[in-house]
């Protein structure tokens, strides 16, 4: 992301310090990650140091300092899932992306984020990709909605 | 400025107002114990050793002297068998991470925490945030902050400030409770100083 | 637009909507969406375009209902028909028979899992019928994108009443009346709160609308801001009228798109219509709104916190006192509140607050929404008024345990709740009940647990999520909580000591007590409450290296029992570790060396035969003589 448009999304929140967070979403969600570069010229232009601007982006589990792969699996392991059998759903992806939580697979194809809750819990297990939720699964289950991915 | 009256320890306790409950014990020699307190840092309450207890509406609650204001009429106890058992508890999850710490050793011999109380996993940082906190608001270079949260909260110099202002400074060094804070510039300093920067090989 | 004109246009949509004319109602909350709502909407949309139906019949998508179990829901207004777990395939049926030829069609009603008993009217559905939806009853009824609908319903009334027939102190002296209790969970009069912000002197107030529902398992906030975001801006305009406060924010979770969405868009129209921004209809009122998103850290629910990320930073909580009402965004007054809380305020202020007083318990009145989940029949959103009994909850609007299972416990207050088990279960739902029962009422969350959940996996599971939320600035929370866990999940692998116990008590102490934050001072419920009521489950896995529930991993073992299994393979095939062994007709045995005790065979044995057993705290069988292997199978009798 080149910083002309880094400075456009800064001036969108009027160049505000408090809007730090809301900058780095923004950033995050059209760049998928957040590079160093961007970090840095979001330090000069808001006038923040930049230690503050890397604990904010460690603190903060929507940001992410290294790319993310092309599908992005959250899993859900809120309290009506877990009770629901989520963990054994959890194992099955583990092993068939070959990534824990928090990873990125070599291929930069799939992403795997454990989440706290979705809000579906009526459908649980729940595990939500590039915005489609997937529900009521099962070991089974799991391995066929990974394979339709590309 | 008024002058508030409050009852520590049975003592009659007068403070300027503005002053934290800590700040007004210390000044009539009572002492408390502290870890990430320093007299020209922001009060920072996180340690919690500082506890004492304070009557309210007929009970007591616990809160930390180094940020609670003074305020009339309240009465504080430092040390009670409460306190005395927590303060060892705080000591006791510390030395599992520090157990070589004079200063937590020392406090530990007063409070009878045992060391291996907890598995030893000596990650040594009590995440006092003297080192960060002194380099922001005294020396405002930043060179230094945490990352992330919880148990995987760390220190974290970042390398083109500290390679360009630590080596005439280390002012934090001293404060560093674990000596952590060496360790880790040392290891900044061999793996990421910008080229040449680096004082050693 | 003024208050005449406001009034004006409500008269036109009121008079222009006919009561009676058909209309079709979708459920396109996120849970319905889930389940495939828009291939449902999208039908309809097709259906009726195609042949012209939209002159006489109206259509709306609508919020969440709270009925997400049965999803996707239709609702056919005159006559209120309610159809569940609607699929497109359906449509056109519904099109014919329901719209055009008023017959009910009998397989989408719902049916009693008890009785058989059907229900056509989405009020006599026995989880609609015991709830008193005074608050969320509003999302069945609007587009939540369309003023109009608001406006019909009602909305803006309160409003108008506060700004133009009430003084502040008169606003602010109702919700005191009215005895309202946060919602989100602290439960503290939410009158008392407006009041401090009220008094304290500063020309600069702000007000806040808390929408970090963080506690896994609640989406209570979620349905209502995406159901109803009007609703909660009007009872937050109120509530800045009341304390003398210009400038609003809502901080809503980015896990929350759809609501976020919706929010945006109210309050963008809001605005165009001058019921936000400078001289809100012609009262001299200014108020404005701004939103934040979360970036996902539980903490900031946490008030401190979630004032310190409005202000881009960490969300590391301050040290209380002082208390937001008196310094709190950029040190100023601040006063924030639950979603729900200021979804209660046009409510209160419309009908009074007596009439609100009238309903719920003495020490807490209103309603509340839960999210019944876990382990029940009807999961979802449910509305009831304080001092339903928790059996109530359960049993009747719930509709039980699936699966003939035993009821265990309902775990209420997220994370910083506890466990009621079944000799609670008739407690009267109420703030003060909940606590003293040894959990609380938290923002809403009410998790039920049958027999094969183990209650010390829930401690460990609570302790696990709070070790990766905590900010990690206090000693207590960050090492305590570490400690904790690793106890936790030694004696769940069946590494427990006697003396665990002991310590375990003693780090709930300190981080009760010493914590800096409700976070960390809360985070010891789970495991004190399960331990009050299940201490035999906890004495179990230390004493005996058992697992009552049979569901923590490391002291479960699975075997066939031979009488049973029928050698139909599947377990076989299906086993990732390899470790069954059998054939044909050779009846299959586990290799508990290779067993991994995933629990797949356990799943995929066909019911019929239910050959694999789960055990614990005894020693496993030894295998069957190999002669002894051969499969018998019945023949049946012609």
């Amino acid at each position: 992301m080149n910083d002309d448009r880094i400075d456009q999304i800064i001036d969108n929140h009027h160049g505000e310090a408090s809007s730090l967070i809301q900058v780095l979403l923004e950033i995050q969600r059209e760049n998928h990650w957040l590079p160093k570069e961007a970090l840095t010229r979001v330090s000069e232009k808001l006038e923040v140091p930049l230690r503050r601007i890397q604990h904010i982006a460690t603190f903060y589990r929507a940001f992410s300092l290294s790319p993310k792969g092309r599908h992005e699996v959250h899993l859900c392991m809120g309290t009506a899932c877990h009770v629901r059998g989520a963990g054994r759903v959890l194992e099955k992806v583990e092993s068939e992306t070959g990534i824990k939580p928090g990873e990125t697979d070599l291929d930069l194809k799939f992403s795997l984020e454990t989440v706290n809750c979705l809000g579906c819990c009526a459908l649980g297990p729940v595990m939500e990709i590039d915005g489609t939720t997937h529900g009521r699964l099962s070991a089974a289950d799991t391995t066929d909605v990974l394979k339709s991915y590309e | 400025m008024s002058e508030i009256r409050m009852q520590i320890d049975g003592n009659e306790v007068r403070a300027k107002e503005g002053r934290t409950v800590l700040e007004a014990a210390r000044g009539v020699g009572i002492s408390i114990p502290t870890l990430c307190h320093h007299d020209e840092l922001q009060p920072y309450g996180g340690c919690r050793l500082c506890i004492v207890e304070v009557e309210i509406h007929g009970g007591k609650t616990i809160v930390a002297s180094c940020v609670h204001q003074a305020e009339d009429d309240l009465v504080i106890s430092t040390r009670s068998d409460k306190i005395d058992r927590i303060r060892r508890s705080i000591l006791e999850l510390l030395l599992a991470h520090a157990p070589d710490s004079p200063t937590l050793q020392e406090l530990a011999q007063e409070y009878g925490a045992d060391k291996n109380k907890f598995e030893q996993e000596a990650s040594f940082c009590v995440h006092c945030g003297l080192c960060v906190r002194y380099c922001a608001e005294i020396k405002e270079k930043h060179a230094v902050g945490f990352i992330d949260r919880g148990i995987r909260k760390e220190i974290s110099f970042l390398p083109e400030i500290a390679a360009a202002e630590c080596n005439d400074c280390k002012e934090c060094f001293p404060l560093c409770p674990t000596s952590y804070l060496q360790a880790a510039f040392v290891l900044v300093e061999s793996l990421a100083f910008p080229r040449g920067k680096a004082t050693r090989a | 637009m003024t208050r005449e004109e406001l009034e004006k246009l409500r008269q036109r949509i009121v008079s222009e909507r006919d009561p009676d004319a058909p209309c079709i109602t979708v459920c396109a909350g996120t849970g319905c969406l889930a389940s495939g709502a828009r291939k449902v909407i999208a039908a309809f949309d097709q259906k009726i375009d195609a042949q012209g139906l939209e002159v006489d019949l109206g259509f709306r998508s609508t919020g969440c209902h709270g009925f997400c179990e049965k999803g996707p829901i239709v609702i056919i207004d005159p006559e209120e028909i309610c159809y569940l777990q609607v699929t497109p395939d359906d449509i056109p049926e519904i099109i014919e028979k329901t719209i055009k030829e008023k017959e009910v069609i009998e397989r989408l009603l719902y049916v009693d899992q008890n009785t058989g008993e059907k229900a056509v009217h989405e009020s006599d559905i026995p989880f609609y019928r015991h709830q008193e939806r005074m608050v969320f009853g509003a999302n069945r009824r609007i587009d939540p994108k369309s003023f109009e609908d608001y406006l019909a319903i009602g909305g803006y009334e309160a409003l108008v009443k506060a700004l133009f027939e009430m003084t502040p102190e008169q606003v602010v002296s109702e919700v005191k009346n009215a005895n309202l209790r946060g919602r989100g969970g602290g439960g503290f009069p939410a009158g008392v709160k407006w009041e401090i912000a009220r008094n304290a002197p500063s020309e600069t107030k702000y007000v806040v609308v808390n929408c970090d529902e963080g506690d896994p398992g609640a989406y209570m906030d979620r349905s209502l801001m995406e159901g109803n975001p009007y609703g909660v801006l009007e009872g937050l305009t109120i509530g800045a009228y009341a304390i003398g406060a210009h400038e609003g924010y809502v901080y809503i979770r980015q896990e929350y798109p759809l609501a976020l969405e919706n929010l945006t868009s109210a309050i963008e129209d809001a605005e165009n219509r001058g019921l936000l921004g400078t001289d809100i209809l012609g009262s001299g009122f200014n108020f404005q709104v701004r939103v934040h998103r979360g970036a996902g850290a539980f903490v900031c629910g946490e008030e401190t916190a979630l004032l310190i990320s409005l202000e881009g930073e960490v969300g590391e909580p301050r040290p209380r006192p002082p208390y937001p009402a008196e310094k709190g965004l950029w040190g100023k007054p601040t006063n924030i509140n639950n979603v729900e809380t200021w979804a209660n305020i046009p409510l209160i202020i419309h009908r009074g607050s007596a009439a609100f007083a009238s309903i719920g318990t003495e020490g807490s009145k209103g309603t509340k929404i839960f999210s019944l989940v876990g382990k029940i029949a009807n999961t979802g959103l449910v509305e009831v008024p304080m001092g339903i009994s928790l059996r109530d909850v359960v049993y009747k609007i719930g509709g039980g345990i699936p699966g003939g299972k035993k009821f265990k416990a309902v775990q209420t207050g997220g994370p910083s709740g506890g466990c009621i088990p079944e000799e609670r279960l008739d407690l009267e739902v109420d703030f003060d009940e909940l606590t003293k029962a040894g959990s609380m009422m938290g923002s809403g969350g009410m998790i039920v647990m049958d027999e094969e959940t183990c209650m010390v996996d829930v401690a460990r599971y609570f302790i696990d999520f709070l070790t990766d939320e905590s900010c990690g600035k206090c000693v207590p929370c960050r090492e305590g909580l570490r400690q904790m866990h690793r106890i936790l999940s030694k004696i769940t692998e069946g590494r427990g000591e006697e003396s665990d116990f002991e310590i375990l008590e003693e780090l709930a102490e300190t981080a009760r007590e010493a914590s800096l934050c409700a976070l960390g001072k809360t985070a010891p419920n789970p495991f004190l409450s399960t331990f009050r009521y299940f201490r035999e489950e906890y004495e179990a896995h230390i004493r005996e290296k058992k697992c009552p529930a049979l569901s923590c991993r490391k002291l479960v073992s699975y075997y066939i029992e031979p009488e049973k299994c029928k050698a139909c393979l599947i377990c076989l095939k299906e086993c990732p570790a390899g470790a069954i062994d059998g054939a044909k007709k050779t009846i299959h045995i586990i290799d508990q060396e290779k067993c991994d005790a995933c629990g797949i065979c356990f799943e995929v044995c066909p019911s019929r035969f239910e050959a694999v057993m789960k055990i614990s705290g005894e020693p496993v069988p030894p295998p069957i003589p190999e002669d002894q292997r051969v499969v018998i199978r019945k023949i049946k009798q012609q």
